[in-house]
């Protein structure tokens, strides 16, 4: 039996009908706009580009940083992946992609009053590591998991 | 068949050296016998799966060839044949050897007859739920895709069909495949107040909604109980996305366990998973996720007299797989005591048509189904001499049936078949009905292609697919069978890694050459690029292939060299 009562589209779709979604962004997006675009650590080749663009060093594994996604994808083109960080003072989130031919795929400033829980969609070539890179109390802190694109078919 | 013409054929049998007496006398006794399960507990629920919208009966052979990797050789559900029997203490040359096993696959069809079919399962059902007062019957999907009245019907005839035997709770995998609007239809309008679709996995792509509830919660003579639904978790790769492209799946097992957990709190002293992720994916997922007293498993089609006892962190959990084709029905009894499950049993039981008086209400209703199509469906093709079958890992002999087709009717040097788990098998001698041969292919993305491909993109198909079947984390396995190929011969290592199980690809005793260009014809394609390109349905192409050669021979079947798996109790060769 599927659920009737008002779900999130429905509730755009009746704000929009009310001309009230566009007021719904604006305070986000002043936020954003502060970030400054770091170009060098998006046009790195890989992780290790990446991170030396970005200033890290000494990353290490932490259970407290979650990346939740599908093992497999769905559709390579737009892959939801949910970066959480549980450490205190989180003040940045990465998303990297190691077999992308541009390894950072996203990066998130963190303020103050942020819970650092980001989701986005990333676009994958083929099967890779995607690691979430979580900048805390100026530490970083990763966690790694493989995403498999494949070519489908066949099951069942 | 009555019970006079099946003693008639045991005689016959035993006359013609099939049998001996004894084995008559041990079948006939048995027969009253065969479906006795006293009941047991306070907490009954019967379990189908993947009956792939089998109304009638059938004949199906179990696989010789069911590898297990990783952690999984040996191990149930990775057991074929003789090494089945020893795994689960059956003996040799009965009834239940015949039910499980493909061993003397022709002689004991012809001795204990067909099995499944809705009106005989409808007569166990009905005798099962008897004696269990509050009973539910649960659906694990696959029931409305796998026949031509199925397809033609959009799922009708299993809709209704199902609402007669009485499911009250499903999930879905090819159900998907009628598309999502097909299946919302169905759920609001046929199955309200009827039969309650569950799906903890599904969600819509855009803000993550639930598009099914992911359980229900029933009262079972004063205990509750919650099913919680897992569909298959990758629909949209396995099958053609547009689909379903407003829901997005997955296994989300961190869902499961909030999902697992809020059904507890809201009182749940049983909770039961019905599940389409294919056993290996539900044995990680028992170890995982903590709070379930049983996975009800399908998908993989592994029919498995015992459940397999999985250890977790919080407890213990059942995962049984309940086989396919309208085979079998899976009975749980469990008794909950002092507010949980204190203990269990559980059977797996054959439908033997021969065994059981069909249900007048239930064989009306296929017959009033199947009229319109009787004719169209009983269209004789051609004459097999051999045992046309499709279940194993690498190939079946229906599937190498369709493979020569594609090759001759489409001037192609290779031909490819999806590793589809569903179809059902012809015995030597028999016609090759319509009928049988949309058991094999009736899906709505029939589409045939050739297609050139160079023999690196060839090599890149088969280790992906191979991946999809051998990748030692259950939770990177789809569930299919390895993709059959026609043509070309080749090697596998299933416990190699990804890139490196294919070996020793051959064309006409050439080896395959990266860089060169060959054409290669398949079918079921899952992007809308060929669904537009539109192609001549599988049925078409096959049955014109078969009518003209009225009669066709054994086929020799083309599998793989395989590498490292001497030895492996998955395979019987």
């Amino acid at each position: 039996m599927t659920i009737e009562p008002v779900n999130r589209r429905g509730f755009l779709t009746r704000m929009a009908a009310f001309g009230l979604t566009t007021a719904l962004g604006t305070t986000l997006v002043s936020h954003l706009a502060h970030a400054e675009w770091n170009k060098a650590a998006f046009d790195g080749k890989s992780s290790a580009d990446a991170y030396k663009a970005l200033g890290v060093a000494g990353a290490a594994e932490s259970g407290d940083v979650q990346i939740l996604a599908s093992d497999i994808a769905e559709n390579g083109a737009v892959v939801p992946v949910q970066a959480v960080s549980k450490i205190p003072e989180t003040t940045q989130i990465s998303i990297l992609v190691e077999k992308n031919p541009n390894t950072l795929a996203a990066l998130f400033e963190i303020g103050p009053d942020v819970v650092p829980d980001v989701t986005t969609r990333i676009k994958m070539g083929q099967t890779s590591n995607v690691t979430v890179l979580v900048k805390a109390g100026g530490k970083y802190f990763t966690a790694t998991k493989e995403i498999k694109v494949t070519l489908g078919g066949c099951g069942g | 068949m009555n019970r006079r013409e099946f003693l008639h054929l045991l005689a016959v049998a035993s006359a013609s050296g099939m049998m001996l007496p004894s084995e008559i006398a041990r079948a006939e006794a048995s027969a009253e016998a065969f479906y006795d399960a006293p009941a047991f507990g306070n907490v009954s629920l019967l379990h189908i799966t993947d009956c792939h919208a089998q109304l009638k009966p059938i004949w199906f052979r179990e696989p010789n060839v069911n590898l297990g990797v990783g952690s999984m050789p040996g191990e149930a559900p990775h057991v074929v044949g003789e090494a089945f029997l020893k795994h689960f203490g059956l003996s040799a040359g009965g009834r239940e050897a015949h039910a499980f096993t493909y061993l003397d696959f022709e002689k004991a069809s012809r001795v204990y007859g067909r099995v499944g079919g809705f009106a005989h399962l409808a007569t166990l059902v009905k005798r099962i739920r008897a004696n269990r007062p509050g009973s539910l019957l649960l659906d694990g999907g696959d029931t409305w895709q796998g026949s031509g009245t199925a397809l033609w019907t959009k799922g009708q005839d299993m809709v209704d069909a199902a609402k007669l035997l009485g499911v009250d709770i499903m999930t879905l995998h090819w159900e998907c495949t009628h598309g999502q609007d097909r299946v919302k239809e169905i759920a609001e309008k046929d199955f309200a107040g009827h039969i309650e679709i569950v799906a903890q996995n599904i969600k819509t792509t855009d803000f993550g909604d639930q598009v099914f509830e992911p359980f229900s919660m029933r009262e079972i003579n004063g205990v509750k109980v919650a099913i919680v639904g897992q569909a298959f978790p990758y629909t949209p790769i396995a099958n053609p996305r547009y689909m379903v492209s407003e829901w997005t799946f997955g296994i989300q097992e961190e869902n499961m366990q909030k999902t697992v957990d809020q059904a507890r709190s809201e009182g749940a002293r049983v909770v039961v998973v019905i599940s389409h992720n294919g056993m290996d994916v539900d044995l990680k997922m028992a170890s995982r996720v903590t709070g379930i007293d049983a996975i009800l498993g399908g998908h993989t089609h592994d029919g498995l007299p015992k459940p397999t006892i999985v250890s977790n962190p919080s407890g213990k959990t059942l995962v049984t797989n309940a086989g396919s084709n309208g085979k079998f029905l899976g009975v749980l009894d469990l008794d909950v005591k002092g507010g949980k499950v204190s203990d269990f049993r559980y059977r797996l039981l054959p439908v033997f048509a021969n065994l059981l008086k069909p249900d007048a209400e239930m064989d009306a209703l296929i017959t009033r189904i199947r009229a319109p199509f009787e004719a169209k469906l009983g269209e004789k093709l051609a004459v097999s001499e051999g045992l046309l079958y499709r279940r194993g890992n690498f190939n079946g002999s229906f599937d190498q049936l369709i493979l020569d087709a594609l090759i001759a009717e489409k001037d192609a040097e290779i031909s490819f078949s999806p590793g589809f788990r569903w179809g059902t098998t012809i015995l030597p001698g028999e016609a090759i009905t319509m009928e049988n041969l949309l058991d094999q292919t009736a899906i709505t993305y029939p589409f045939t292609t050739l297609t050139p491909m160079t023999g690196a993109q060839i090599k890149e198909v088969l280790e992906d697919v191979c991946d999809n079947l051998f990748n030692a984390d259950p939770y990177y396995q789809q569930g299919g069978d390895m993709v059959r190929v026609g043509g070309m011969t080749y090697s596998c290592d299933p416990t190699a890694a990804m890139g490196a199980r294919i070996g020793d690809m051959t064309l006409a005793g050439k080896p395959i050459e990266a860089s060169k260009t060959y054409k290669v014809a398949g079918w079921a394609p899952v992007s809308e690029g060929a669904r537009d390109a539109g192609g001549e349905p599988i049925w078409d192409l096959v049955a014109r292939h078969l009518r003209a050669r009225k009669t066709v021979k054994s086929p020799q079947l083309n599998l793989p060299t395989l590498k490292n798996m001497d030895g492996n109790p998955g395979a019987a060769l």
